[in-house]
């Protein structure tokens, strides 16, 4: 199908951009790469009437290294957050997430803000912005505003960004001394994943110091699987205390049921992805 | 209407466009690029793949608008002047590689793409490299043929894998074209 008519602009300046937003109301929509809302224009899902393109805004892309955290901006898309170095040293989980996004033409023009944005709670990037503690810097009418990931994903396709607000950068801590993994489980290739789990592990020696766990599709927002994290923070570093962790995965998730997988499956798939992605996060 | 100006196969063109043309019917209806084809209108298939500034994109999954001042190559433009083929056609050709063909502009499109980055891939990236391209008629085997092939004839051969830049193409002087 061909998308309804729009009004199209490509500023060059943050604050250009929010003011098109602004003026244009309730029907402007902001447009990253167009890998999520093209789609949604051509079966008429979205009708606005005024298209606010990010691409001509220099000051949202790179990738710069701040200390204790590098701080990613909305517009890199995901095809250079997998070609950037400081990510593959000090945040791989970001770019191992990445690697299972769609597929190359997908992945060249889609972005990761984009896809944070979009809060698509069977993204998979979501659940690894959620696991790693991320920030999000907004730009709005009102000035800038920094939301942790805990107040960013707040219902399904709804993020903290308002429709007159533009998603700047992400800052993401470093995970120096940390292991990591992404398990994702789709049926197919190029496919959506069924269930998805980020892990983050801190080891000291014999026993696991910190733990970060994250679900893909197991509700409507990425989910924290608090009870996984609390069981095995302090706990030995072993896989049959990541197993008795794991069980608990799916605590306090509402995932739905819908033509790939039933709730029932998706919680069983929680607990098997959680015991494999934490212990490869762990190495165990 | 939006003014955009882009180069296709080496041909510059400026046009006014509505921004909701999808940039695969700008190709097809307005400047006659037909080889691209509409598969699916749903992003999977990939048989509108061409590429922009040298990297696959789904053409059906791109605004005309987004494609302005963009270098795009088409199956159309991976020829020689002298009707040449491109080794990735080549080897599509030799290995039968395609049955009904609805898919082949697509694959050998993120073909290109796939080896331009990686110029030796196993069967396995392949295989994931071309995993935005569906093959109705499933012929996938011989296409996992055709590209590894393709990839050993531009080792030997030293053939540069993208086409070259129209700049680079002194018998294609960039020609300006307004439609
Ligand atoms: C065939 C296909 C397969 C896919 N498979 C996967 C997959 O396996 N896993 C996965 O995670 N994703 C997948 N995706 C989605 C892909 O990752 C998209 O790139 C992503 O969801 C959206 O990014 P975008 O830059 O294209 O955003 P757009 O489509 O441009 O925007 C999406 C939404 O976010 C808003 N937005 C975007 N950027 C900003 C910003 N900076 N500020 C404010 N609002 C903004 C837009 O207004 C819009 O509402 C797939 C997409 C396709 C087409
Ligand atoms: S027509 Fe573009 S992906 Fe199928
Ligand atoms: S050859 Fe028929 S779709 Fe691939």
């Amino acid at each position: 199908m061909i998308p309804a008519a729009f009004e199209y602009s490509r500023p060059t300046g943050i604050d250009d951009a929010v003011r098109a937003l602004s003026e244009g109301g309730e029907d402007a929509k902001a447009m990253a790469g167009g890998q999520s809302l093209i789609p949604m224009l051509r079966l008429r899902l979205a009708v606005p009437s005024v298209v606010v393109d990010l691409a001509g805004i220099t000051d949202l892309g790179g990738i710069r290294d701040d200390g204790d955290a590098l701080v990613i901006g909305a517009m890199t898309t995901h095809d250079e957050v997998l070609n950037d170095e400081l990510i593959k040293t000090h945040v791989p989980l970001i770019a191992q997430a990445t690697a299972t996004v769609a597929d190359r033409q997908v992945r060249h023009r889609g972005t990761f803000g984009g896809s944070l944005a979009h809060a698509d709670p069977a993204g998979d990037l979501p659940s690894v912005a959620a696991a790693l503690d991320a920030s999000f810097e907004i730009a709005g009418p009102a000035g800038r505003r920094t939301v942790p990931a805990s107040e960013f994903f707040v219902d399904y396709l709804t993020s903290a960004v308002q429709p007159d607000e533009i998603l700047v950068s992400i800052r993401v801590p470093k995970l120096g001394g940390w292991g990591s993994h992404y398990e994702k489980f789709s049926r197919v290739a190029q496919a959506w994943a069924m269930v998805g789990v980020a892990a983050a592990v801190r080891r000291d020696n014999g026993t696991i110091a910190d733990a970060r766990v994250a679900l893909t599709n197991m509700g409507a927002t990425p989910v924290r699987a608090r009870a996984v994290e609390e069981a095995l923070i302090g706990g030995p570093a072993s896989a049959d205390a990541v197993a008795a962790a794991a069980e608990r995965a799916a605590e306090g998730a509402e995932p739905s049921s819908d033509v790939s997988a039933s709730a029932d499956y998706r919680s069983h798939l929680a607990t098997v992805l959680t015991r494999r992605a934490v212990s490869a996060a762990g190495r165990l | 209407m939006t003014h955009i100006s882009m180069t296709v196969d080496g041909v510059r063109y400026d046009d006014d466009v509505e921004p909701r043309t999808l940039l695969v019917h700008h190709l097809r209806d307005r400047l006659g690029k037909v080889g691209t084809v509409v598969g699916c209108d749903t992003s999977n298939c990939g048989s509108c793949t061409v590429l922009m500034a040298g990297n696959s994109v789904k053409s059906c999954t791109v605004l005309a608008v987004q494609a302005d001042g963009s270098d795009v190559t088409t199956v159309e433009g991976l020829a020689g002047r002298d009707g040449s083929l491109h080794p990735v056609q080549r080897s599509f050709h030799e290995t039968h590689a395609l049955q009904c063909g609805y898919c082949t502009p697509g694959m050998i499109m993120a073909a290109v793409d796939l080896l331009a980055e990686n110029p030796d891939p196993s069967d396995d990236e392949i295989r994931e490299g071309l995993e935005g391209n569906l093959c109705r008629c499933t012929g996938y085997q011989n296409i996992v043929k055709a590209v590894r092939e393709a990839g050993a004839a531009m080792r030997t051969s030293g053939q540069q894998v993208p086409p070259a830049k129209p700049a680079e193409r002194p018998e294609t002087a960039a020609q300006e074209v307004t439609t």
